[in-house]
């Protein structure tokens, strides 16, 4: 269907399904070009609704860089909501972008941003929507190059036979690559296969159809084979030695989004080594930016959105060397123009008094903490080490400010849990709340959110069970019946929702049969209730023989050899070897700032750092001058070894204590 | 300073609701570097009043705002800031400065002028016209409650078909706060689809019918 056609039918289809503005486009800042003057037009996607789609940061900044190309365009697409899938299912009208209202089919690439799992059947249903064969085998020349990032790309493989290249790691500098790569192969008149051929050449893109897994018999991973030699073994993730500025142009949409603010990505990665955190994990080395360049960026992104808010995002904002000069700094500069500060994931230890009153003047009812676990042992074992006294105390210099709301994030379900460390997330908020009160009264409110820790690939943990849906529900209910009465609040998941992803996040390719069946049979928005049918993906699983327990609930050797391996974070499986043991020993790693443990960045990247010395980089400096391997058009490349199973033992962790 | 500003709201801003209205127009003040004046308390928003919710997917060529500013400025240089601000679908027509005592902007709208484009035609429309008119009451329901939508026609007429030749209804419809006419509920009354409509505000009546 042409671009004039889709946009007459929507004239008439808009009126009828809820909340037409996710679908019209047009928005302030939106870029339009000219279709017929460019040579890549690339689709970016979000597998969920606008509403989501539009507060999605990474895809923002590839919009930005892709649209300032004069050779390329970058256009929206999300997935139509469940009525508006009914009418594209209906009129016939194929998934089409917002800003053109071009067909996703008549683009050359179709990019998926997979930050979670539960967005996997909605990537096979918007690859439907838009007419593009599901597998990637049965694409042909005219369709578009399916590609996907985001973290769940650190293990792909459930989603490897539907998407012909993954980009592994950061995007910016790869996806202007990968459209090079792709202008050239579209000039060269190759078959499809020539363009897969060509991108694996690529740092940091994986094509999944150039390699074949292979299983023991106890259905456990054997080892990955590479179908021709060029394909890299192992896929060494993508990453920027510097942070590039920061997007300004911001859409603003004509109707309420999740997140309606200007986000700021004032850092990048996080030194702490949360033994269950996945990001923490993949996004090393910390990169900051500097005061001066996110006050500068704020200044044009408020000049040209308007927008009320600013969020200054990390994974930890309260580690951000200068946070408080930062806060202070914005604080001042837009004094005048009714600004509020969201500054998201703040660290107990590191949120000063400084930075509470330098937020003072800023539109908050309060604070929003991640103790994540609430007896000191349980915090040794994930590695978060602070104290009951120190929350305590945080809580108090808040409530003791009039702010009255704080919400404290936990997790259940983490490694060697019992019954007593679920009693002391109750007791732990019972004791804050009773702080709030000594100050504030009844006014002081405590939410606590209380979700199931999933274990995750390339941490850590990635060898431990998740708990079970029985342990899971007997855990809520207890919360639900002690966790109750004025002032408190309690949010926690769907432990189903659990399941599907602790199977998918540490899945291997058999799984993508399960996917695909799941889909077959209606499965989609499963991050939503409205869309979740577990029953649905338990059909799937049966159907293709596999048993989601083996994923899930299984204890993992430590000489499991596992199916993300050939993705590699750079990070040494020694390393993640000795940690997973040392939880177990109930012993703590520092903030790696204070002290490198040499998980394995420095010496793949060291080329990196040592052209972009200074402290922006929370590593240390490396002088060596060691030359490291380039591609033969002098491009970096950075080598990483495949790795053999550690051989360590818990004593001998124990013992070198 | 208190302004009165009319602007229209066309293109995708048409399936804007009313509370989004009223955010892309704080945003476009800020973003056009104006002083508005804020409500005070915990949560500061510029004051601002609009005339008239417009149902969604409805357009406006005459709608109304009154905003109040901290300082004074020329007309024109609030005028030509707004503009260059303003996003697609929404187009600064008239600025006008009021003396801050006059009534409150809700308070004075009385009735809209709409114009309805039929994109399907509706049978023997001029007898459902005379029929409408001719009611003593027509009751309809509108989320559970019943209501009677006559006394809130004021008139009904069809008018010059579109440039491609589409059949168009006129209607001036009630506008005051508990007795508003909706166009898409006349449509329905008479027997129509209001999703095979095109419907745009033309004017807002202040001050008595």
């Amino acid at each position: 269907m042409e671009a004039m056609e889709i946009e007459r039918l929507l004239e008439r289809v808009l009126p009828r399904v809820q909340k037409p503005g996710r679908y019209t486009g047009g928005e302030l800042n939106q870029v339009v070009k000219d279709w017929s003057d460019i040579d890549t037009r690339v689709a970016l996607a979000f597998p969920d609704i606008y509403d989501l789609g539009m507060s999605n940061l990474g895809l923002m900044i590839l919009y930005d860089l892709i649209n300032k190309r004069t050779d390329a365009l970058a256009e929206r697409v999300y997935t139509p909501w469940m009525d508006m899938e009914e009418i594209h299912r209906e009129h016939n009208l194929p998934l089409y972008s917002l800003e053109s209202k071009h067909a996703v089919r008549d683009f050359d690439i179709l990019a998926f941003s997979l930050p979670y799992e539960t967005l996997y059947t909605n990537t096979l249903n918007m690859l439907d929507l838009a007419g593009i064969p599901i597998f990637s085998s049965e694409r042909g020349v005219d369709d578009p190059l399916v590609i996907a990032g985001g973290h769940t790309s650190f293990n792909p493989e459930p989603m490897a036979p539907f998407i012909d290249a993954f980009a592994i790691g950061e995007g910016e500098e790869v996806m202007m690559e990968i459209i090079d790569v792709h202008k050239a192969w579209k000039a060269s008149g190759e078959p499809r296969e020539g363009l897969l051929h060509r991108l694996a050449h690529l740092w940091g893109v994986y094509v999944p159809a150039l390699y074949e897994a292979h299983y023991n018999e106890d259905g456990t991973f054997q080892h990955i084979e590479k179908l021709v030699d060029h394909a890299q073994l192992p896929i060494v993730k993508r990453i920027v030695s510097q942070l590039p500025p920061p997007v300004t142009k911001f859409i603003v949409p004509y109707v309420d989004v999740s997140h309606n603010r200007i986000p700021i990505e004032i850092m990048r990665g996080c030194t702490r080594g949360c033994r269950f955190c996945h990001a923490g994990m993949i996004t090393r080395p910390v990169r900051e930016r500097t005061v001066e360049e996110v006050c500068e960026a704020l200044e044009e992104a408020l000049n040209v959105t308007g927008f009320e808010e600013v969020g200054l995002l990390s994974l930890s904002s309260s580690d951000y060397t200068h946070v408080v000069d930062l806060v202070k700094a914005v604080g001042e500069r837009f004094a005048d123009r009714v600004l509020s500060i969201s500054l998201p994931s703040l660290r107990i230890e590191s949120l000063s008094v400084d930075l509470m009153d330098a937020l003072k003047d800023t539109r908050r009812s309060g604070f929003t903490l991640a103790p994540e676990a609430a007896t000191e042992k349980m915090r040794e074992i994930i590695n978060k080490p602070v104290s009951s006294e120190q929350l305590l105390e945080t809580a108090r210099e808040i409530y003791s400010r009039g702010y009255t709301t704080i919400k404290l994030y936990f997790m259940m379900g983490h490694p060697s849990e019992t019954m007593e460390d679920i009693d002391a997330i109750i007791e732990l908020c019972k004791a804050v709340l009773r702080v709030g009160r000594e100050c504030i009264g009844n006014r002081a409110k405590l939410t606590a959110g209380v979700s199931t820790f999933v274990p995750k690939p390339h941490t850590p943990f990635q060898w431990v069970p998740c708990d079970d849906l029985d342990t899971i529900y007997i855990k809520q209910e207890h919360l639900k019946r002690h966790l109750r009465g004025r002032g408190l609040k309690l949010n926690w998941n769907n432990p189903k929702e659990t399941m599907l992803e602790a199977a998918l996040s540490r899945g291997d390719r058999r799984l993508a049969e399960v996917v695909y069946r799941a889909w077959q049979k209606g499965c989609k928005f499963d991050a939503w209730y409205e869309g979740f049918r577990y029953d649905l993906w338990l059909e799937a699983y049966e159907e293709a023989g596999l048993d989601p327990a083996f994923y899930t609930h299984r204890r993992r050797p430590l000489d499991e050899v596992f199916p993300w391996e050939h993705l590699s974070t750079t990070l040494k499986k020694k390393f993640l070897t000795e940690d997973y043991l040392w939880s177990l020993a109930g012993r703590t790693r520092i903030d790696c700032r204070n002290q490198c443990f040499a998980c394995g960045i420095l010496p793949v990247f060291s080329q990196l750092r040592r052209d972009t010395p200074g402290e922006h980089w929370q590593c240390p400096e490396v002088k060596s001058r060691r030359v490291t391997v380039r591609n033969d058009d002098g491009t970096f490349m950075p080598q990483a070894v495949q790795e053999k199973p550690v051989t360590i033992t818990l004593e001998e962790v124990i013992q070198s204590q | 300073m208190r302004l009165r500003l009319t602007f229209s709201k066309t293109l995708a801003m048409r399936f804007t609701g009313h509370m989004d209205l009223h955010r892309s127009l704080e945003r476009t003040f800020r973003r056009a570097g104006l002083p508005l004046t804020h409500s005070q308390g915990f949560t500061k928003r510029p004051k601002m009043n609009l005339a008239s919710a417009l149902p969604l997917g409805v357009t406006g060529d005459h709608e109304l705002a009154d905003i109040w500013l901290d300082e004074a400025m020329p007309l024109n240089e609030i005028e030509d800031r707004i503009r260059k601000a303003a996003p697609p679908g929404i187009e600064l027509h008239q600025t006008i400065e009021l003396p801050e005592e006059a009534p409150k902007l809700q308070n004075v709208v009385s009735a809209s002028d709409f114009v309805v484009t039929l994109l399907e035609p509706i049978d023997s429309l001029e007898k459902r016209v005379a029929d409408v008119l001719a009611a003593d009451q027509i009751i309809r329901t509108r989320r559970g409650k019943e209501y009677d939508l006559r006394p809130l026609v004021l008139d009904l007429s069809v008018i010059e078909p579109d440039g491609e030749g589409r059949v168009c209804l006129a209607m001036r419809l009630r506008t005051q706060e508990g007795a508003t006419g909706r166009p898409d509920e006349v449509i329905a009354a008479m027997g129509g689809e209001p999703f095979d409509t095109r419907i745009n505000r033309v004017k807002i009546h202040l001050g008595p019918e």
